[in-house]
C-alpha cells in the first residue's frame, strides 16, 4: 500500500525513471554493438556512429565501421523496436480483454503471422506481390479474427479468450508444420524453424525503417488512448458510461496491435513472452495507469529484447541461439510467477 | 422532467426484454424500479445510459433524445453504478474515483484543480476520503459499492442510475447507501429488490413485470397487497409504519 501511495505523490519519480530507462536503453544498445565475435570498444562504436550520422572523419578500419553500422546497430535497433512493440501489444490486449494473460503470442496472433509468412516463403502465395511481411500481416489479421470469433462464440470473457487463443495457436502451428513438412526442402525447413523461434541474423537497415516507425506509431496511438484504456478496467459497459467510444477504441487499438505484431513477427520471427512479462514488470514499477504504463513498458521491452539478443549471441561460444529461446527461458518462469500471484490475489 | 422514457422496447435475440415501457423521472427525485428477476430493470437502466440501443420509442434527457447526444456529453450528465463491477488490476480507491473525471477531460488535457475537488467531494460524500490510498481488492463489498458511487459522483452527473446497489450488503450499508442517494441533489433511478427499502427511500416507484410497466406512482399507491401478490407471487400485509410513516410490508410464509 505504501508503494501505491508513493507512486502517486512523488512527481519527480517518473521523469527520473524515464531518463534512467532511456540511458539504460542507450547503454544496452552500445553494449549490443560492442559485443560479438569481434569485440569492438564502445569508443570505436561512438566514432563509427558519429561518422555516419554527423559526417565526422574519425579514422576507423572499414571492417569495424561496417560491423558497427551495417550489422550490429541495425540489429540492435530492430531488437529495441520489436521489444517495445510487443510489450505495448501486451499492455493494450491485457487492458482491452481484461485478462492478465493476454498477449499476441498467447492469443495465437504470432502463430497466425508465422503461418502467413511461411505460406509466402515456402508455398510462394502471391509470389511477387506479397512479401514476407504482408504474408505475416495477413496471417496475423486472420488469426486475430478467428480467435475473436471463437471468443465471441464462447461467451467472450475471462479465461475463455485465452483458451480460444490456445486453440488458435495450435491450429496455426499445425498449419505451419504441415506446410513446412510437406513443401519445404531440408534447407528451407531449417531456415524456417530458426526463423520461427526468432532470429535477428538477417536484419539490416531496411528492417529498421519498417520496425522503428511502426513501434513509434504504436506508442503515439496507444498514448492517445491511454485514458480510454484506463476506463476499461471495470469492463466495456463501464468504459462506455465514462464516455468512451468503446467500439472505435477497440477497433483502432486491436488494429494497431495486429499491425505491430505482424510487422515484428515478420522481421524477427515469433518471439514469445515479451508481451506477457514486460507489461507486468512495468505495472509493478509504475502502477496500472496507462499514461505511465505504456511508455514504461515500451522502454522496458526495448531494453529486454536488446539484452536478450546479446545473451543469445554470447551464451554459447561460436553459435547464435534463436532469440525466442532466450525470451522463453526468462519468460516461462515469469509466466508461472504471474499465474501464482493471480491465484493469490483472486 | 429530467429523464423521460417514452414507449421504449428492446429485444435480445427474439425475446422482448423491455416492452413498450414509459417512465418519467422527476428532477432531483428518487425513482425506484421494482420487479422480479428478469423483469427488465437492468435492461431499462442500460437503455437509459445508451449501453444498449432502443428498438422503438425514444428516451429523452431534458429535451434531447439521448440517441443524438455524443457519448462523452452523455457521460457528463448520466452516471451508472453497475451491479458488482470488479477488477483484478491492482488499483487504489483514488484511481477508481478519478476515472469518474474521464468524460470531462480531453485525451491530452492535464488534471485540473476542478478535477481534484470533484474527486475529493465525491470521496467525502461516501465517507471514503481517508481510504483513498487503499487497494481495491482489500475492500469489502459495501466499501466497493461506495467507491463505485463515489466514481459516479465524480462524474458530477445530473442523473444517477443505480442497478441494485444494495445487493450483498449488510443492512447497515444498505441503509447508508440508499440514505446517501436520497440526500443527493441529483435525479436518481434505482433498481431495487427490497420493497421496504424502496418504500422508505424512493419518491416514486415503477413496477415492471415481463418487460411491461404494471404500476407506477408514489409508494403508498403502488405497494398494495394485491400488486405484491400479482407481481411477486407472495402474500403480504401492508401497513403504515409507525417509525418512518412510509408503508411497511410484512410477508406471509406460503403455508400460512
Amino acid at each position: 500500500m505504501t508503494q501505491t501511495v508513493s507512486r502517486q505523490t512523488h512527481g519527480w519519480a517518473l521523469p527520473v525513471l524515464t531518463l534512467l530507462a532511456v540511458v539504460l536503453l542507450v547503454f544496452v544498445v552500445s553494449l549490443a554493438v560492442s559485443i560479438g565475435e569481434i569485440s569492438i570498444p564502445i569508443e570505436t562504436t561512438v566514432k563509427a556512429v558519429s561518422n555516419r550520422l554527423f559526417g565526422t572523419t574519425f579514422e576507423l578500419s572499414r571492417i569495424h565501421q561496417g560491423i558497427v553500422w551495417d550489422y550490429r546497430l541495425s540489429r540492435a535497433l530492430v531488437a529495441a523496436s520489436s521489444g517495445a512493440a510487443l510489450a505495448l501489444c501486451g499492455v493494450i490486449l491485457q487492458a482491452l480483454l481484461r485478462n492478465p494473460l493476454a498477449e499476441p503470442y498467447v492469443l495465437g496472433i504470432s502463430a497466425g503471422a508465422s503461418t502467413g509468412a511461411v505460406a509466402v516463403m515456402i508455398l510462394g502465395f502471391g509470389y511477387g506481390v506479397l512479401t514476407l511481411s504482408t504474408g505475416a500481416f495477413i496471417g496475423a489479421v486472420i488469426a486475430f479474427l478467428l480467435v475473436g470469433l471463437l471468443a465471441a462464440g464462447a461467451g467472450g470473457s475471462g479465461e475463455r479468450i485465452i483458451l480460444c487463443g490456445v486453440a488458435g495457436s495450435q491450429l496455426f502451428n499445425a498449419l505451419t508444420s504441415y506446410i513446412v513438412t510437406t513443401s519445404a526442402n531440408a534447407e528451407q525447413a531449417r531456415g524456417v524453424m530458426f526463423w520461427l523461434l526468432g532470429s535477428m541474423s538477417g536484419v539490416r537497415w531496411p528492417d529498421v525503417w519498417l520496425a522503428a516507425p511502426i513501434a513509434i506509431v504504436g506508442v503515439v496511438i496507444s498514448m492517445f488512448y491511454a485514458r480510454a484504456l484506463d476506463a476499461f478496467i471495470f469492463g466495456t459497459d463501464a468504459a462506455a458510461t465514462l464516455g468512451i467510444a468503446v467500439r472505435r477504441v477497440q477497433i483502432v487499438l486491436l488494429g494497431v496491435t495486429a499491425l505491430m505484431t505482424a510487422t515484428m513477427v515478420s522481421i524477427v520471427g515469433s518471439v514469445g513472452f515479451v508481451g506477457l512479462v514486460i507489461p507486468h514488470a512495468a505495472r509493478f514499477i509504475v502502477g496500472p495507469k496507462h499514461d505511465r504504463l505504456l511508455p514504461t513498458a515500451a522502454l522496458a521491452g526495448a531494453i529486454f529484447m536488446v539484452a536478450a539478443d546479446i545473451v543469445s549471441r554470447i551464451i554459447i561460444p561460436q553459435q547464435i541461439l534463436p532469440i525466442g529461446v532466450v525470451t522463453a527461458l526468462f519468460g516461462a518462469p515469469a509466466f508461472a510467477v504471474i499465474l501464482y500471484r493471480a491465484r493469490r490475489t483472486a | 422532467m429530467s429523464i423521460h422514457v417514452d414507449t421504449v422496447s428492446f429485444a435480445a435475440g427474439n425475446t422482448l426484454i423491455v416492452d413498450g415501457v414509459s417512465v418519467a423521472a422527476e428532477k432531483g427525485k428518487v425513482l425506484g424500479l421494482l420487479g422480479p428477476n428478469g423483469s427488465g430493470k437492468s435492461s431499462l437502466l442500460k437503455l437509459i445510459c445508451r449501453l444498449r440501443k432502443v428498438q422503438s420509442g425514444v428516451i429523452r434527457l431534458g429535451d434531447d433524445d439521448i440517441a443524438s447526444i455524443p457519448r462523452a456529453a452523455l457521460a457528463r450528465r448520466i452516471a451508472l453504478v453497475e451491479q458488482q463491477a470488479t477488477t483484478e488490476t491492482q488499483v487504489t480507491v483514488m484511481d477508481v474515483v478519478r476515472l469518474g473525471r474521464t468524460p470531462h477531460r480531453g485525451p491530452l488535457s492535464s488534471w485540473s484543480t476542478g478535477d481534484d475537488s470533484a474527486v475529493a467531494e465525491a470521496l467525502s460524500r461516501v465517507g471514503m476520503h481517508d481510504r483513498a490510498g487503499q487497494l481495491w481488492h482489500t475492500l469489502s463489498g459495501g466499501e466497493r459499492q461506495r467507491v463505485h458511487i463515489a466514481r459516479a459522483l465524480a462524474q458530477t452527473p445530473s442523473e444517477l442510475l443505480l442497478d441494485e446497489p444494495t445487493n450483498h450488503l449488510d443492512i447497515q450499508h444498505q441503509l447508508d447507501i440508499l440514505g446517501l442517494v436520497s440526500r443527493l441533489d441529483v435525479t436518481s433511478i434505482v433498481a431495487l429488490h427490497d420493497l421496504n427499502l424502496a418504500a422508505m427511500f424512493c419518491d416514486r416507484l415503477v413496477v415492471l413485470q415481463k418487460g411491461r410497466v404494471i404500476a407506477a406512482g408514489i409508494p403508498e399507491e403502488v405497494l398494495t397487497a394485491d400488486l405484491i401478490a400479482e407481481v411477486f407471487g407472495v402474500r403480504a400485509c401492508v401497513e403504515k409504519s409507525a417509525v418512518h410513516g412510509r408503508c411497511n410490508i410484512q410477508y406471509m410464509a406460503s403455508g400460512a
